[in-house]
């Protein structure tokens, strides 16, 4: 493994909540120092954790809601089990049997919460934007859990904590997503992460299903899968939503693997060197094969276990403080 | 009962007045433009280092009355309207029942004959319901009074459906409006399809979508012998469309928003649903295209598309927010501001576009300056300034892009039929 740029564990500081902002809402407007600050914390959570070490209850006597207004197995109890490990209870909120089926404006439903003195809010929801028009309208921390095709800013801190633990850095680091772009959050948090942290971007997918204006933000857009794999140091699969193809966004899943899915003959050109990510959940066979997913470069179940520690270090970065 | 505006430098444009002179008013009606014209029983009105324009037209308000007098009212709109220096306004059938029936036209008449300090022109559903299958009784509406028809806020979607509005509405030498948007693209999008919807993660709107059916509008104008007019134009690819139309002479015209000409997509940031509208806000190149097209002439006219909602409506996720702006109260000083001082429009070509222009295309009075017609008359500082403040505004509607712009040249006296119907600001009676 060779290693690339600064290591991120090097300069550890006292953080200072104030430049932050109150809440995590993308990593768009997260400056790079924070991002490196963020999973220089979560290093510590996962040392510590090698050491058997309990972290301290940086949560105790508090309440975070995830309030999830999308299905989330991993992003939920993700959090649920980082605020855990910090001390902190959660309360979950259920789309379901809440008033929001009988019409609450997300606004209310968030001044509710709010009311109920809880001391933060993960937000997931199916429409971008959701989570800044909830922090205009609380004082307590919002943290982004996805908002619907604009960002999800700690899947993307997990996936580069990833990528540094296992590449050393990212700086002119080759990082290629292949897939579909256009309706991915997972895709956009991580472009503005990596692209603020030096690596060379590439995405590779139909062009039904890559949004306009990439090559603006620096990004290299290919439609050939093939040509990018020898290169690639980071192979990152976008889950393919099996609706999209009645949309018309391409022809048949079958066509679609033939040009875009990472096949065990496909995995068998790339670097020895190189990693396999993809944000879960996986369905096998589309996206990528099961044998790729058995393969010792896929990290997929070493990006859930990081998952934690970054949002442990998020969730004392936002929460466990007093309120900025 | 005379009334005497002294002193005033009075714009009548096109290549009218632009020196200084009196306009004495008779019983509502202009009666004398000269320079020192001297009247003892009249109340005088001071209108040194003031510009004396044709009260301004807005060829697309949406009132909201009947059904959604929650956002606005025609009592609301109108003092809006005042407020903001226009003495005419066109309303759009979007109402709930849709004006799309001689009975509606007649209640928004006479509710604003009642209750408006502005004039208003209705205008019909050009389908019934503006569900874009059936024909609405047009002609009765004309006998009505309406002066233009459009199903504004909706596409017609059948070409077939739209070339037999065109034929029927050329009978009357009645306009046919366009809000063009093919509606397979447009779906489901929230704001300009480029990269700031791609940073967003909002689903974009191509200018496709507009330009597509705008030159499939054109076709059929041509083939009906129709007066098409092109709504709210957001594209450079739809200028280009009106230009090819005008230079076959087809009877197409045009119209364009403030909020298109000042701002683009790269201003919605934090998902403010006060920069939500249908067409939405494009491109730099766009805008500039606008711009061009506006000063050549290419597009006749400035209209707000003045589209209020309450904030409860529109202090929701980006995407779920309804479209649309309010614009009766900052148009006219976002362009003196934004266009005239910076030269992209003399003058005379900003009052061209915001009165004369509409008041000839709707052939409603107003939009002149000369003896022997009503006294709709805007009187402008262009020395003051003020910080637009959405919450001093009159309409309903606080749903505005420019809250917060500091803007020139305001309007400080309204006058329809010789009234008073606002004076620095304050609108009579409201």
């Amino acid at each position: 493994m060779h290693c690339k740029g600064n290591s991120l564990y090097a300069n550890a500081s006292m953080e200072d909540r104030s430049f932050m902002g109150k809440d995590l809402l993308g990593i768009r407007h997260v400056k790079k120092e924070n991002i490196e600050k963020i999973l220089m914390k979560a290093g510590s959570y996962k040392q510590a954790d090698l050491e058997k070490k309990i972290p301290s209850p940086l949560l105790q006597g508090k309440t975070v809601v995830n309030l999830f207004f999308e299905p989330s197995t991993r992003t939920r109890m993700s959090f649920e089990k980082a605020a855990a490990n910090l001390g902190g209870t959660v309360m979950n909120f259920d789309r379901l049997t809440s008033s929001v089926q009988k019409g609450e404006t997300l606004v209310d439903t968030v001044k509710t919460i709010e009311s109920l003195g809880v001391e933060g809010i993960i937000l997931r929801h199916s429409l971008a934007g959701a989570p800044q028009v909830a922090g205009r309208a609380v004082k307590i921390p919002v943290i982004n859990g996805g908002d619907g095709c604009h960002e999800h800013p700690t899947q993307a801190l997990l996936d580069i904590f990833t990528i540094h633990e296992r590449k050393g850095g990212t700086a002119g680091l080759k990082v290629l997503f292949v897939g579909d772009v256009l309706h991915s959050r997972v895709a956009r948090s991580n472009l503005w992460g990596l692209l603020k942290l030096g690596a060379e971007v590439t995405v590779v997918g139909p062009l039904t299903l890559l949004p306009p204006g990439l090559k603006e933000m620096g990004v290299k857009v290919s439609t050939d899968l093939d040509s990018c794999l020898e290169e690639a140091e980071v192979i990152y699969m976008l889950r393919l939503q099996m609706e999209r193809q009645k949309r018309g966004y391409f022809p048949s899943i079958g066509e679609y693997k033939k040009y875009f899915g990472l096949t065990g003959e496909r995995v068998k050109r790339i670097s020895p060197f190189a990693v396999i990510m993809h944000p879960g959940p996986v369905v096998p066979g589309i996206e990528m094969d099961q044998s790729v997913m058995e393969d010792s470069r896929c990290l997929v179940q070493e990006q859930v276990k990081n998952g934690v520690f970054v949002r442990m270090a998020v969730l004392e970065l936002w929460i466990a403080g007093e309120v900025n | 009962m005379y009334t005497l505006i002294k002193g005033g430098t009075v714009l009548n444009p096109p290549g009218g007045l632009f020196k200084k002179m009196d306009i004495l008013i008779q019983e509502g009606v202009i009666t004398e433009i000269a320079p020192g014209i001297e009247r003892e029983t009249a109340q005088v009105i001071d209108a040194s280092n003031l510009l004396v324009v044709p009260g301004l037209v807005d060829p697309h308000v949406h009132l909201r009355e009947p059904g959604g007098e929650g956002k606005e009212t025609i009592r609301s709109g109108c003092a809006s309207a005042a407020a903001g220096g226009y003495t005419s306004v066109a309303c759009m059938p979007n109402t709930r029942p849709v004006m799309d029936n001689r009975l509606i036209v007649e209640h928004v008449k006479s509710t604003a004959a009642r209750e408006g300090v502005v004039r208003v022109y209705p205008i019909g559903a050009i389908t019934r319901g503006s569900l874009g299958e059936e024909l609405a009784e047009m002609g009765l509406m004309v006998q009505q009074g309406i002066v233009a028809v459009s199903d504004d806020g909706q596409p017609v979607d059948s070409a077939s459906i739209m070339l037999s509005a065109m034929q029927y509405a050329a009978m009357f030498d009645l306009p046919v409006i366009s809000h063009c948007e093919e509606r397979s693209l447009a779906q489901g999008g929230s704001m300009h399809y480029g990269l700031q919807s791609t940073l967003l993660g909002v689903k974009g709107i191509p200018d496709a979508a507009e330009a597509v059916m705008a030159s499939r509008d054109i076709l059929l104008a041509e083939l009906a012998g129709a007066r098409l007019h092109i709504a709210h134009v957001s594209s450079a690819k739809t200028v280009d469309f009106i230009k090819m139309a005008r230079a076959k002479g087809l009877k197409v015209t045009a119209e364009v928003t403030p909020h298109h000409l000042i701002l683009t997509d790269e201003d919605i940031d934090g998902f403010d649903t006060s920069f939500k509208m249908n067409p939405p806000l494009r491109s730099r190149e766009d805008r500039s295209a606008l711009r061009e097209a506006l000063r050549d002439g290419t597009i006749d006219m400035i209209a707000t598309d003045h589209a209020p909602h309450s904030i409860l409506d529109k202090d929701v996720e980006f995407e779920e927010a309804p479209f649309g702006v309010v614009g009766l109260e900052t148009a006219l000083p976002l362009v003196f501001t934004e266009l005239v001082e910076p030269g992209i429009l003399t003058l005379e070509q900003a009052v061209f576009a915001l009165s004369c222009s509409p008041a000839r295309f709707l052939g409603i009075e107003g939009g002149s300056i000369q003896v022997g017609v009503q006294a709709d008359l805007t009187l402008i500082n262009p020395k003051a300034e003020k910080v637009v403040d959405k919450n001093t505004f009159y309409s309903k509607g606080k749903n505005t892009p420019f809250h917060g712009r500091k803007v020139r040249g305001l309007p400080v006296m309204t006058l329809v039929g010789g009234r008073v119907v606002m004076k620095d600001g304050l609108v009579k009676g409201a």
